[in-house]
């Protein structure tokens, strides 16, 4: 697999807005079949997508809400004070220079810019809820590659997308997949054809800029036979006094041979509310891996999973969630073993520090008619403070004699003596707290790529000077 | 003064009184000895003087260079130049020694500034191989099932890493075989010098054949009740602490 370099992560780096005065394109206030209906119409889609849409609306409308197994937290979002759709154009440029100067502004002082010069093979800077820019090496086009919107790569490439789009995740998967299905916007379909390998990683950048709004991507990558894609997403937002809602949705398919990437570094401001669901496929000797970072954000139930369909495919899903005040980080991993010799991994550390809370919620399935599966699974949490929890929610269904999984859970809490010891040697307390905790999430931290790793030790080191007074 | 200076130091921990009224003077330049039974407070005194969050300094002063220590954060004293080597080192999952080391050697410096790495695995290297350390060492995780002697001598290396005015080793003798002691030892004598004060507490006379000590000093409930040569050492050896608790429970 390829190493992505340099990834902006600073936790206050997202804490600014310029305002934006006219939006041309804007669905009101509220959820509505009106609304799903202008957002189908503004985007000019084929008939099919607005009864996708619609469908998943009333699905959405009939779901309650899993408040029965997640935290009451969800209660607290209403859905009636949120704007599902604010665009200023509908067509990404091409070209920084002609992206509107308040959208370049904010994505310059973000350096995203920066980054596609140095290491990347393709950005697509999203701004509330469509793509501002969109541009990719000219010659992975040449050798077929497919960068686009969901907008356009439904309409363009129907034929390689519409088979995929919505399978990996149904719409009735949960009440927020049927929600992103009925009004989603913006996102990165992808396709990469046989034996195509990417030497870069594509990068999509997720920007809330409004107050009071809802972000809901879409993403589809599709790695034919062979091939091999990292696909690497960022996301910030000013910080609102109100909450802001993001909700995903992410499918991957990986078709025989294909090794599909995903790294996720979720820095979302505190008031916003990050529901997501991602789920890949792997075919026969598939390889998904998904590398999820979540520091930011109010709440975020995420729980990416793999479903391994094809003979030897491999699953694997590395997860580190720092939870400070005011935030709850649900995450954890999903490996549905569907054929024989399938193997998957599960390496998830979180670290709550503060009164913040980590939960780890996982599911292993293997069914009894499979043979020679393997998962192990290990989840470690870190309590920094007394007032921090954590709680883990492990499911495993394993079937059969020739399967093997292992799991294995621990919480540790940072102790005076280690404190001590460590500021005897001259480290103050929180470049000491700071110290432990990378210590903690190095093992994992180590399989990353190496730029990446870097920013992460930086991101944790500035969440741990903010938490010691 | 150049010297760590203590006058009439009292400390509790859990409303138990440990010190009482210590006097003592560690000039630099100077290796001195404290000797003691358990429980006479020297383990404390070391705590103490690190600013050890757990005892409540109720009386006195200790200084160092005539700089204050009591109500300084350990950090705040540790970057002043007291190294403590413990008693029993503490182990810090997943922080290699290279890296824990190099993390506090960049606390010492100033802002901008960094580590330079070359330089510092050169020195690294060479005092680890002075310690009988194997290389491998480096990205274990601090004393993360470490012998007795191996946790022993990675305190000596962070001392030498970490070029202290004084240094204070809390029994570091205990559990170490005779060949380990002799190379901690060695590591120990080498830091000697006119610029640096080095305290040693210890229960055995063993460990001053190796370290030869300036001054002996004998510690009993709290204070510090009996000074004198190495010879004082060899005498304890051989008499034990009861003649001392006799002479002092006459006077």
């Amino acid at each position: 697999m390829i190493k992505p370099s340099n990834i902006e992560i600073d936790r206050e780096k997202g804490n600014f807005h310029y305002p934006t005065s006219k939006y041309a394109f804007d669905a009101g206030i509220g959820l509505s079949e009106d609304v799903v209906k202008y957002i189908s119409d503004v985007k000019k889609e084929d008939d099919w997508i607005l009864d996708f849409r619609l469908k998943a609306h009333s699905i959405f409308d009939k779901k309650p809400m899993p408040t029965h197994w997640a935290t009451k937290d969800l209660e607290n979002i209403d859905f009636d004070v949120i704007r599902y759709y604010l665009a200023q154009g509908q067509k990404p440029s091409r070209t920084w220079e002609e992206v509107p100067d308040d959208i370049k502004n904010t994505f310059e002082r973000l350096g995203i810019p920066e980054q596609e010069r140095k290491f990347l093979a393709g950005v697509e800077a999203q701004f509330d809820s469509e793509a501002a820019y969109s541009h990719m090496k000219e010659d992975l086009e040449k050798q077929g590659v497919i960068f686009v919107g969901p907008t356009e790569g439904l309409r363009d490439h129907p034929e390689i997308f519409k088979k995929w789009f919505g399978k990996v995740i149904p719409s009735s998967d949960n009440k927020f997949s049927a929600l992103n299905s009925a009004v989603f916007s913006g996102g990165s379909f992808i396709y990469v054809p046989p034996g195509v390998k990417l030497a870069q990683p594509l990068q999509a950048y997720f920007r809330i800029n409004a107050e009071n709004f809802g972000q809901f991507e879409r993403t589809l990558i599709i790695a034919d036979e062979g091939a091999e894609i990292t696909y690497m997403e960022g996301c910030t937002a000013p910080k609102f006094e109100t909450s802001t809602l993001h909700s995903a949705v992410v499918e991957l398919v990986a078709l025989k041979g294909a090794k599909i990437q995903y790294i996720t570094v979720q820095n979302w401001s505190n008031n916003v509310y990050n529901l997501v669901t991602k789920r890949a496929m792997a075919d026969e000797e598939a390889e998904v891996r998904w590398i999820d970072c979540n520091i930011g954000s109010r709440l975020t139930m995420k729980y990416p999973g793999v479903v391994l369909k094809g003979r030897k495919a491999r699953g694997e899903v590395l997860s580190i969630a720092l939870a400070n005040d005011g935030q709850h980080q649900d995450t954890g991993a999903k490996m549905v073993h569907a054929a024989n010799e399938t193997s998957s991994n599960v390496i998830a550390k979180s670290v709550s520090i503060g009164e913040g809370r980590s939960s780890y919620r996982g599911l292993v399935q293997i069914p009894g008619h499979l043979r020679h599966c393997r998962n192990n699974t290990e989840c470690d949490a870190l309590l920094i403070n007394s007032e921090s929890q954590t709680d883990t929610y492990p499911a495993i269904t394993i079937k059969g004699d020739d399967n093997s999984v292992q799991h294995e859970a621990s919480v540790s809490k940072v102790s005076e003596e280690q404190i001590f010891y460590m500021q005897q040697r001259g480290l103050n307390e929180a470049e000491a707290m700071s110290l432990y905790v990378n210590g903690f999430v190095n093992d994992l931290i180590r399989e990353f790529p190496m730029e990446y790793s870097v920013e992460l030790k930086r991101l944790i080191d500035l969440e741990m000077e903010g938490s010691v007074g | 003064m150049n010297s760590i200076q203590i006058d009439n130091l009292s400390a509790k921990i859990d409303g138990n009184n440990i010190l009482n009224n210590l006097n003592f003077t560690l000039p630099k330049g100077e290796v001195h000895a404290i000797m003691g039974p358990n429980g006479s407070g020297k383990s404390t005194l070391s705590k103490v003087l690190s600013g050890h969050p757990d005892y409540d300094v109720t009386n006195g002063s200790a200084k160092m260079d005539d700089v204050e220590l009591l109500g300084l954060s350990p950090d705040e004293i540790a970057r002043l130049g007291l190294f403590l080597a413990f008693q029993y080192p503490i182990e810090v999952p997943g922080v290699s020694i290279a890296n824990f080391i190099r993390a506090a050697l960049q606390a010492r410096m100033e802002e901008g500034q960094n580590v330079k790495a070359v330089d510092y695995y050169k020195e690294l290297y060479v005092k680890m191989d002075e310690l009988g350390i194997d290389k491998s060492f480096t990205s274990r995780s601090m004393n993360e099932g470490f012998s007795g002697g191996e946790k022993k001598r990675c305190e000596i290396l962070q001392m030498s890493m970490l070029n202290p005015k004084y240094c204070i080793l809390d029994e570091t003798d205990s559990g170490l075989d005779i060949d380990a002691l002799r190379v901690v030892s060695e590591g120990v004598n080498r830091m000697k010098n006119s610029e640096r004060g080095i305290l040693v507490i210890t229960h055995y006379q063993r460990l001053l054949d190796y370290i030869v000590p300036d001054k002996v000093h004998v510690m009993w409930d709290g204070q510090i009740v009996r000074s004198g040569t190495k010879e004082l050492a060899l005498e304890l050896e051989e008499r034990g602490y009861d003649w001392i608790k006799e002479e002092i429970a006459a006077a």
